[in-house]
């Protein structure tokens, strides 16, 4: 008797039955439209994904508009914005800068994207399963990452590159420089997952008998993607900045040029910080430096707005927003 | 207590990982520094001995070549562990005079600007989440962008060209005036300071937007959620709110980064210090690897880990005052 009322909750049945097009159209408008209509919102996004845009576009395409770098292609050491010819100056030997610096993108969007993807994966992976699953495994995960995450990682990776012969390969570099920059998102995570693992739906999920890996992925993850999104710019970034400086410092192989080598060879050969003459020599290469690494700090700024389930709704038609909620109260 | 033990076991036990992953590459690593420094004394000639030359390797490295292995590893780890690090290859100079002397430099400019942009910028990010949407918020959420981009050697460079030697307001290298005599005399500090301030404001610089930018966020999170709206209605005074329930919360995030930054300052501090000639702990490991002096090499990076490692250990130590929720969350088993 109340055994059946007690039933009907779980037996009620959804009143409105959607048509496989219709469930199409939703999630088309949840993950690919609903995004793309907030970037096209939020101007720091658009000016991301426009910077973003052009980096890869000067690693794909641009590489094939200009000329390879190579010495002697003009005058030696001309000024930045004085001739069609070389827009960005040449250095001491006659290289043209401007194909230096897009010729450099190439290596650097490798290394980029090799390094940030296995700081997030491995990040992602220890995280969690430590956080959610507690005791002996959180333990012997949490003393691993805590060892690595204490280990300062650009004397290791400078200690390592003097030591072994790594080469210039790109992808190799980007996961050296990576090599233990997962520990501090991995120990962020588990601690964001501790507050999450008693959350009452999460609850509700281990009561129905759900498995571990699964309530993982579909009641955990989902909350932390703004983190983890985040994380991987930010990861992103910080292999540019150490790639950068180590080659700045002439301390990894390469086996084309790079940012750094740039700023290395114009404090080296042409001493850019004491003479004026060379000085575009090392300010295209910072600049580029700065240029991407904005477009990705600004993009970080935003994935915040991009995961944010109030901002979604707002923007998503077929989900009902709740319009009254606007923005955090002041 | 039980907290307290766990975290200092935790931080010997990163020392020993480290010693021993040094010891691994100077030892096991095929063409690493033992055999290329028998290379490079055979090289040499002087007609030495095998006998000689492990000596001499001994002698520089804490490593005897024709022992088995494990008593290598044990000499190797209590030599180093009682302070010996050997002898430097290209200054002849026992390493850990060097580099001791070296430490308390980096230290002090780390130290000085990571406390600097902690504190400019957990105060401008809480107030910018109070302000959000203000043009005073833009303005510095796109200051604090913009300096978040640069890395902190692209500023040295150009303090280094345009306040270092184009208008020659702060000097280009070292650690005070030479010919000052050292000890605590205004004068010496204050050429210290001086010397100091380039590579200080660098790192600051770069570094305060990151945290003004973290703080922001998590104060606007903090802002929207229902307790602060429980705490408005029991009439609680903007003052306590601020301080007790959305600065407190909004850190606490924040403070496995401040650990993070900690380590990631010491490496900053490396490319710092070649910039500016800062005979730091960072310039000699920079130089060590121009002269493959290995004994100064592997001093130095065990060293900045020990500085890393007691810094983080201090503040994982006040973690558990900020958050009572840390303290049990992770020991009890679950699910």
């Amino acid at each position: 008797m109340s055994r059946t009322e007690a039933a009907s909750d779980f037996e009620t049945v959804s009143e409105t039955n959607l048509t496989r097009s219709e469930r199409y159209r939703q999630l088309v408008d949840e993950f690919v439209l609903a995004p793309a209509r907030i970037v096209w919102h939020d101007w720091r996004a658009r000016i991301a994904v426009t910077i973003i845009a052009f980096f890869l576009f000067l690693g794909t395409v641009g590489v094939r508009l200009v000329d390879e770098p190579r010495t002697n292609q003009g005058d030696r050491l001309v000024g930045a914005f004085r001739t069609l010819e070389h827009p960005l100056g040449t250095t001491a030997s006659g290289v043209d800068i401007l194909s230096q610096v897009v010729y450099a993108t190439v290596p650097m969007i490798q290394m980029i994207t090799a390094g940030a993807v296995f700081s997030v994966v491995v990040a992602t992976v220890v995280g969690t399963t430590s956080g959610y699953k507690g005791g002996a495994v959180d333990q012997g995960l949490m003393t691993v990452t805590d060892v690595m995450l204490t280990i300062p990682g650009l004397p290791l990776v400078i200690v390592l590159a003097g030591v072994t012969d790594i080469g210039g390969n790109p992808y190799l570099i980007g996961v050296l420089l990576s090599i233990n920059a997962w520990a501090g998102l991995a120990r962020a995570l588990r601690s964001q997952v501790l507050t999450l693992r008693d959350a009452e739906y999460v609850e509700a999920s281990r009561i129905m008998g759900v498995s571990t890996p699964k309530i993982l992925t579909t009641d955990i993850i989902p909350n932390l993607m703004p983190y983890i999104t985040m994380n991987f710019v930010q990861q992103a970034r910080a292999v540019i900045f150490g790639s950068v400086g180590l080659y700045f410092l002439g301390i990894l192989p390469y086996n084309r040029t790079n940012w750094g080598v740039m700023m290395n060879d114009a404090v080296s050969q042409a001493g850019a910080t004491s003479s004026m003459v060379a000085f575009h020599w090392l300010l295209m290469p910072m600049l580029a430096v700065i240029f991407l690494s904005m477009g990705l700090t600004l993009f970080a700024q935003s994935a915040d707005r991009l995961f944010n389930p109030r901002v979604r709704a707002r923007h998503a038609k077929t989900v009902g927003g709740d319009d009254t909620d606007d923005e955090v109260s002041s | 207590m039980h907290y307290i033990l766990k975290r200092t076991a935790q931080a010997i036990f990163t020392v020993f990982a480290t010693i021993t992953l040094t010891f691994a590459l100077i030892r096991l690593l095929p063409g690493g520094p033992a055999q290329s420094m028998r290379a490079q004394m055979l090289e040499q000639g002087n007609d030495l001995t095998s006998e000689q030359i492990n000596r001499q390797i001994e002698a520089q490295m804490n490593i005897a070549p024709d022992e088995p292995l494990y008593v290598q590893y044990a000499e190797y780890m209590a030599s180093i562990l009682t302070g010996d690090f050997g002898i430097s290859t290209w200054h002849n100079e026992p390493v850990a005079d060097i580099l001791g002397s070296a430490l308390p430099w980096t230290v002090f400019i780390m130290a000085t600007s990571l406390f600097l942009a902690f504190v400019v910028g957990i105060s401008l990010g809480a107030y910018m989440a109070y302000r959000e949407g203000s043009t005073f918020d833009v303005s510095s959420t796109g200051v604090a962008l913009l300096l978040n981009s640069i890395p902190d050697y692209v500023v040295a460079l150009l303090a280094l060209t345009f306040l270092g030697h184009q208008t020659g307001l702060f000097p280009t290298g070292g650690r005070y005036a030479s010919g000052l005599e050292p000890g605590i005399h205004p004068e010496f500090l204050a050429s210290v300071a001086y010397h100091g301030a380039l590579p200080v404001l660098s790192m600051a610089v770069v570094a305060f937007g990151g945290w003004a930018l973290d703080m922001r966020g998590n104060s606007i999170r903090v802002l929207g959620a229902d307790y602060l709206h429980v705490a408005r209605l029991r009439g609680l005074s903007e003052h306590r709110i601020a301080l007790r329930y959305v600065a407190r919360n909004a850190i606490l995030p924040m403070y496995t980064n401040l650990m993070i930054a900690i380590g990631l300052m010491f490496g900053g501090a490396i490319i710092i210090e070649e910039i500016f000639a800062y005979p730091g702990i960072g310039f000699y490991l920079i130089s060590a690897i121009d002269q493959r002096d290995y004994p100064v090499m592997m001093g130095a990076f065990i060293l900045i880990t020990i500085a890393v490692v007691i810094g983080v250990y201090i503040a994982d130590l006040t973690y558990g005052k900020l958050d009572p929720r840390a303290k049990g969350g992770g020991s009890r088993e679950s699910y």
